[in-house]
């Protein structure tokens, strides 16, 4: 079939028994390969060389404060929604060096910057949800900025290859429909798949795309696959687990009621144990950690994931600005929610539902959105 | 060390930002207890000759090994020989920066933030209200009206320190008055020698009789000071675009993406933290924001 030249925007038919060739070629092209894949019952992201690695036949039942896998035994490779890590550990490490310094051999009271050595690997994700590509392009508005742009994750983040995979049956707490990211990819993929019974319908989305897809043993997409994709991503809209409610007027919304009482009645329920800030998938808050050798030779800066759930977060000589949890949760969701649409012009959620399922207190992001922005006479 | 001479007028690299420059401590000069000014100067001479800042901006110091902390720029935005950073030793990196010597280095980054927007009121009168290590910053603005005294009316200088032995630039107050500039300074808690008056900043005010229509305010200080010369001064009618403070937070990059400084929808190292009252005044009255 490849005689019939692809180009960007065609949708083609993967057969599932195919799928292993676009890997390989994908390895062959250099790309570390990374996918979901079942650890310790929860589903994670890492390597994988094969369709085989994937958690085929398996689905997740979340609930607020509740992850469970369960085996369905169907024949879908990427029917389970994602588990608490997210992408974003690829090109926004958990833990990287941002600097490092020599002390000069010469005088040893000065220091030299060391230029930094590492080779940045080029990954190919696979199987990357809506709402998850949705989260990395947020977060390209954070990091690669018209007037900055930060050297570890556009080293990672430039060279990537993206292969998306729409939902067609979302889980318990996804509301990505609400949030305009899901269930299907818009833009920003290499690929982007929809899982049929036999084959993967794949959208090409770039040049990279096409020229991976070229030489696999694609096949047209016939109507009938079009339509069932078309018909499942439509149930799979009616299905969402959660919504938040037009999203557009809550910034104006929590940044004009920030004194809400509802801050109160959360704070007894939040630990501020963090969770929800580390498997979001747009935060971005880092801290600096100083990393020296004994020998006070070598002194290095590291950047690692911090929350502002944090105590030290806000920290300031003689206190700290956000002492209690009401006004920690209070800075979570009105970021979230409503200051980073000033900030970076995009909400800073796209839905995914993860901080839902993970919250050891079961503490729901989309009731406590609408019961914020309910009127409320002192 | 190898030195290069670059086309550089700030200590910031767009796509290098966590990376710092050197800066050798040309001299510490002591300016009360636990309060000293480093002078600095870039290693790299086409560095320290370009580098330019605005009255307020501030600078990322960092000590190796021990961390970045941010500190105000105090000495003269037209002085190009070197740089001044009066620093208040109170946590890690600000100790680790006291045992420092003269001749050792630190790296530096910047310049960050907004600024005092000085020329932006020139024939006004300036009121500039300052509260203990809130004044550096504000000696900028200082320095630039007495080298262009006659672009401005009538300036006030309102200062308040803990005690007489805690006030800084003491010598210089002074120079400050010949320039025709009025200098009302304030303790918390006097002793025996003190003849001015004791109490808070603010308090300062019912002492003056400011030009609602043409006075702007220039205040940095304990937040808690900030709240009562907002108070003070909008009591005065002075209008909440022209009262000017200078805002605290926790930053860890100075450039707006690692999330420490946010006050409501800013980044106060990006967007601060000189800011009009009238920018800040839905967020500066909650509670722990």
């Amino acid at each position: 079939m490849s005689e019939i030249p692809l180009t960007i925007g065609t949708t083609v038919a993967l057969p599932k028994s195919e799928f292993d060739g676009l890997l390989n070629g994908l390895r062959q092209l250099g790309y570390e390969t990374i996918g979901p894949q079942i650890k310790d019952e929860a589903v994670i992201y890492d390597s994988i060389t094969s369709l085989a690695d994937l958690p085929r036949g398996y689905t997740s039942e979340q609930d607020a404060g509740k992850y469970r896998l369960v085996y369905a035994g169907h024949n879908n490779y990427f029917d389970v929604t994602p588990g608490a890590q997210s992408w974003k550990k690829y090109f926004f490490p958990p833990r990287s060096e941002m600097a490092a310094f020599r002390r000069d051999p010469e005088n040893p009271r000065r220091w030299l910057v060391e230029e930094p050595k590492a080779k940045y690997p080029l990954y190919a994700l696979i199987g990357v949800r809506p709402c998850e590509l949705a989260a990395l392009q947020i977060q390209d508005r954070v990091f690669l900025r018209e007037d900055l742009k930060d050297p570890i994750y556009r080293a990672r983040r430039q060279g990537a290859f993206i292969v998306a995979v729409n939902c067609l049956h979302p889980g318990g707490t996804c509301f990505c429909a609400s949030m305009e990211t899901g269930p299907d990819a818009k833009t920003g993929y290499d690929l982007c798949m929809t899982e049929l019974d036999d084959d993967f319908l794949v959208q090409i989305g770039s040049e990279a795309g096409r020229m991976a897809l070229a030489t696999q043993e694609w096949h047209p997409a016939a109507a009938f696959l079009l339509n069932q994709a078309k018909s499942g991503l439509e149930k799979a809209r009616q299905n969402m687990g959660r919504s938040i409610a037009n999203f557009r007027e809550l910034p104006e919304a929590l940044l004009r009621d920030m004194e809400n009482p509802r801050y109160d009645q959360i704070a007894k329920r939040c630990m501020s144990c963090a969770n929800c800030t580390l498997v979001c998938p747009t935060c971005f808050c880092w801290d600096t950690r100083e990393v020296n050798e004994l020998n006070g030779q070598r002194a290095s800066r590291e950047r690692v994931w911090d929350s502002c759930f944090n105590l030290e977060y806000s920290y300031v000589f003689g206190g700290n600005s956000r002492p209690l949890v009401r006004s920690r949760y209070r800075q979570w969701i009105t970021h979230k929610l409503g200051s980073w649409w000033k900030q970076f012009d995009t909400a800073g959620c796209v839905g995914c539902g993860r901080c839902i399922s993970w919250c050891p207190a079961a503490i729901d992001f989309t009731v406590e959105a609408a019961e914020l922005r309910k009127e409320v006479k002192p | 060390m190898t030195t290069r001479t670059m086309e550089l007028s700030a200590a910031i690299i767009p796509n290098k930002p966590m990376q710092p420059f050197w800066a050798v401590i040309d001299e510490i000069q002591s300016e009360a207890p636990s309060v000293s000014t480093f002078w600095l100067r870039f290693l790299d001479p086409g560095l320290q000759a370009g580098f330019r800042f605005q009255p307020g901006q501030f600078n990322m110091l960092l000590v190796p090994g021990v961390g970045e902390s941010a500190i105000s720029i105090s000495s003269s935005a037209e002085d190009n020989k070197r740089v001044g950073h009066t620093i208040r030793f109170v946590g890690n990196v600000t100790t680790a920066i006291s045992r420092l010597k003269v001749g050792d280095v630190l790296g530096v980054r910047g310049p960050f933030g907004t600024s005092w927007p000085i020329e932006k009121h020139v024939g006004q009168d300036i009121m500039i209200a300052a509260g203990g290590i809130g004044l550096p910053p504000l000696r900028t603005v200082i320095y630039h009206i007495i080298n262009h005294r006659s672009d401005y009316g009538r300036v006030v200088v309102l200062y308040g320190a803990r005690t007489p032995q805690d006030l800084q630039f003491t010598r210089e107050y002074k120079e400050w008055e010949k320039a025709g500039i009025e200098v009302v300074v304030t303790v918390d808690r006097a002793d025996d020698k003190w003849e001015g008056p004791v109490g808070v900043v603010p308090l300062l005010f019912y002492r003056l009789r400011m030009d609602p229509r043409k006075t702007v305010i220039f205040s940095c200080g304990p937040e808690i000071m900030l709240r009562f010369v907002v108070f003070e001064a909008l009591a005065r009618r002075i209008s909440s675009d022209r009262i000017y403070i200078s805002m605290e937070r926790n930053m860890k990059c100075g450039q707006g993406f690692c999330g420490h400084c946010q006050m409501g929808p800013y980044f106060v190292c990006k967007d601060g933290p000189v800011f009009t009252y009238a920018q800040l005044e839905p967020y500066f009255n909650v509670e722990d924001i």
